[in-house]
């Protein structure tokens, strides 16, 4: 891969990161609400303060927060604290900064994430590759149809489905929350079996509601693959049948299917997001919604940039894996 | 693309042809997804019309019923904590959700539609920009974005509209560049080489000889467009930023969830939104991957 190549995927991260930026920056700008205002205003409504001392309070706040300057140098200081990724305090929690509040909440969301994405897209490739493989057995070419049915399913009905069957009917695993009430978080495995099972149901939800999609476009490019002549020439060869489907047709149809998981990266993110606060799980997704019921606005526009910047920044990643899955990228 | 696929089509080409409405009705039978999406969609909009008839639709806001009944006969679908009775706030959330869904997919697909003409016609430095504006653009996970300008709006300001326009907003990216790449092949046939050498002005070869071909693909574009609106206001509506009065299945949901409802065994409460969206969205995957199939011709199935 020559620098030039390089140089334009970090560009084009660049470009995606300051795009998003800009738009979080002057939407809320556009709006006639003031995050400072609405929650000192809640706090004088709950705590009693009077009108003249709310108004000098929103004024020093205003300067801390530098929103008394003009619009563009504003601007230049917020372009300059995201690549410092720096998003300011949160309102609601007010000592803590944004950044602190992701940084508690990203461990959990991210453990859901890495274990339930490389699973589905990993049974979703191989369950809609022998879909497709007209020489696997009968059973195993049907064994896709139900997470095909699913496709149109969305994480958080599923989630609520299974909270239903599973939680509240059958009352096998818990109805929410990382660990049951009453525990203290330690490193003993009863703590640990219990923060499994708490686990399982989200991750069902989001396994359950992606692998049909994997297997879908899967498919497709199996049934794509199975016309063309490399594999026809290779079953003329006489290869065996293990080593065309490896070597001629998982191999070739794993690129696309790489730049499909590119591609859906943003909705994986922001469906585990929504599951995560459907079952109160403390990632980034409850941390989302606490800060929406409280109209805390650093900590809503914090938890959406950084969202996408951890987007922007893996699909950045994920091209400069292409050259190691296709050699004709690496030649090239 | 193999040669047994193809045959098919020019033998039943040489005999003569059935009426249009045989082979509309033929391609309806191979054409299964497509069917049985279009059949849950004409349900879903019996049980929406039907009801709004019928229905009281003040039944579907606070306070017009008993609290927390599950399903009777006097409320097949239960009511909830706040006193709606679910059977009009569903057939109410399934007319929001399907306005949405139809205004915004519409804003978005003609958008699109537009954008796409504009840069593939014009090409050049148009085309660049407007490429390169829907390249940014595409990474930025829309729902956060809508997350953004949904919380900086005013609650009272949430409306069944201006959801709609918030899920419009960032959602033409898709069919720009979908419509773009259609006009670009189309515009190299011969078709619009002869318009071209006849005389046909501009505007006429759009109207008249590339519009009417690109209807298929415009069609599929559309319901995927409906497809992500119902999605994105749904998900927004979950996460408590719909229009809070509203019974929006997302909403019902979002409330449902708030008040607890699996905890206090109220199943019925969340239970029913999410069927309803369920039938929903699954009518219009399978009506979009019909309409794919019918506007690729590669992945089309003949006799």
């Amino acid at each position: 891969m020559s620098i030039r190549i390089v140089a334009r995927r970090l560009l084009f991260f660049v470009l995606v990161v300051w795009a998003a930026s800009t738009i979080v920056f002057f939407i809320p700008r556009l709006s006639p609400r003031n995050a400072i205002r609405e929650r000192f205003g809640e706090l004088a409504r709950t705590g009693g303060f009077s009108p003249g001392d709310i108004e000098k309070l929103i004024a020093s706040m205003q300067q801390q927060f530098g929103l008394d300057k003009p619009l563009l140098e504003q601007y230049w200081q917020y372009l300059g604290n995201i690549v410092r990724m720096d998003f300011g305090y949160s309102l609601s929690r007010y000592p803590m900064t944004v950044t602190d509040v992701i940084g508690q909440s990203l461990p959990w969301t991210i453990g859901l994430l890495l274990v339930t994405t490389v699973l589905s897209f990993v049974l979703g490739t191989v369950l809609g590759a022998i879909s497709a493989w007209p020489k696997a057995p009968g059973w195993m070419r049907t064994v896709a149809t139900p997470f095909i049915l699913l496709t149109g399913v969305p994480p958080v009905i599923m989630g609520i489905l299974l909270l239903f069957f599973i939680g509240f009917r059958l009352n096998w695993l818990p109805l929410g929350g990382a660990y049951s009430v009453g525990l203290v978080p330690n490193w003993s495995w009863t703590f640990f079996l219990d923060l499994m099972e708490h686990q399982i149901l989200p991750a069902l939800a989001l396994i359950l509601g992606s692998v049909g999609g994997w297997v879908l476009s899967m498919r497709g490019m199996g049934i794509t693959i199975q016309g063309e002549d490399y594999v026809n020439f290779a079953e003329h060869k006489g290869l065996t049948s293990q080593r065309i489907f490896r070597d001629y047709y998982l191999r070739n149809a794993l690129l696309p299917q790489v730049t499909g998981l590119a591609l859906a990266l943003g909705t994986v993110v922001t469906s585990a997001v929504i599951v995560e606060g459907l079952f109160g799980l403390p990632g980034i997704g409850t941390a989302l919604n606490l800060a929406i019921r409280a109209n805390d606005f650093p900590v809503i526009y914090g938890i959406v940039l950084f969202i996408t910047i951890a987007i922007a920044l893996l699909m950045t990643l994920l091209e400069f894996v292409y050259p190691l899955l296709d050699p004709r990228i690496r030649n090239n | 693309m193999t040669l047994a696929n193809m045959t098919p089509t020019s033998v039943a080409g040489t005999i003569s042809r059935p009426s249009r409405r045989t082979l509309t009705l033929r391609y309806i039978r191979r054409n299964k997804g497509l069917a049985i999406g279009l059949a849950i969609l004409v349900v879903l909009a019996l049980f929406t019309i039907i009801g709004l008839l019928v229905i009281d639709p003040k039944k579907a806001y606070p306070l017009s019923a008993a609290l927390k009944q599950p399903p009777s006969l006097k409320y097949p679908f239960g009511t909830d904590f706040f006193g709606r009775d679910l059977l009009a706030a569903m057939v109410v959330g399934t007319w929001q959700t399907a306005f949405i869904g139809v205004l915004a997919g519409g804003i978005g697909t003609l958008v699109g539609v537009v954008l796409g003409f504009i840069a593939a016609y014009f090409g050049g430095w148009i085309d660049a920009g407007i490429r390169t504006i829907c390249q940014i653009l595409t990474p930025i996970p829309v729902l956060l974005i809508q997350v953004v300008v949904a919380g900086s709006l005013d609650k009272r300001d949430v409306t069944i509209v201006t959801m709609a326009m918030i899920v419009a907003m960032l959602a033409w990216m898709g069919p720009t560049l979908v419509i773009r790449a259609q006009v670009l092949t189309m515009k190299e046939r011969q078709f619009v080489a002869v318009a071209k050498l006849s005389g046909v002005s501009d505007m006429g070869i759009i109207f008249k000889e590339i519009l009417p071909n690109l209807l298929p693909f415009i069609a599929a574009a559309f319901v995927g467009q409906v497809f992500g609106a119902v999605f994105a206001s749904f998900y927004l509506a979950v996460l408590g930023l719909g229009p809070l009065r509203e019974p929006l299945l997302g909403n019902i949901i979002w409330a449902a969830q708030s008040q607890g409802a699996f905890f206090n065994g109220w199943w019925w409460w969340p239970l029913e939104p999410a069927f309803a969206m369920i039938l929903i969205l699954g009518a219009l995957a399978l009506v979009n991957m019909g309409l794919d199939e019918l506007a690729n011709p590669r992945v089309r199935k003949t006799e």
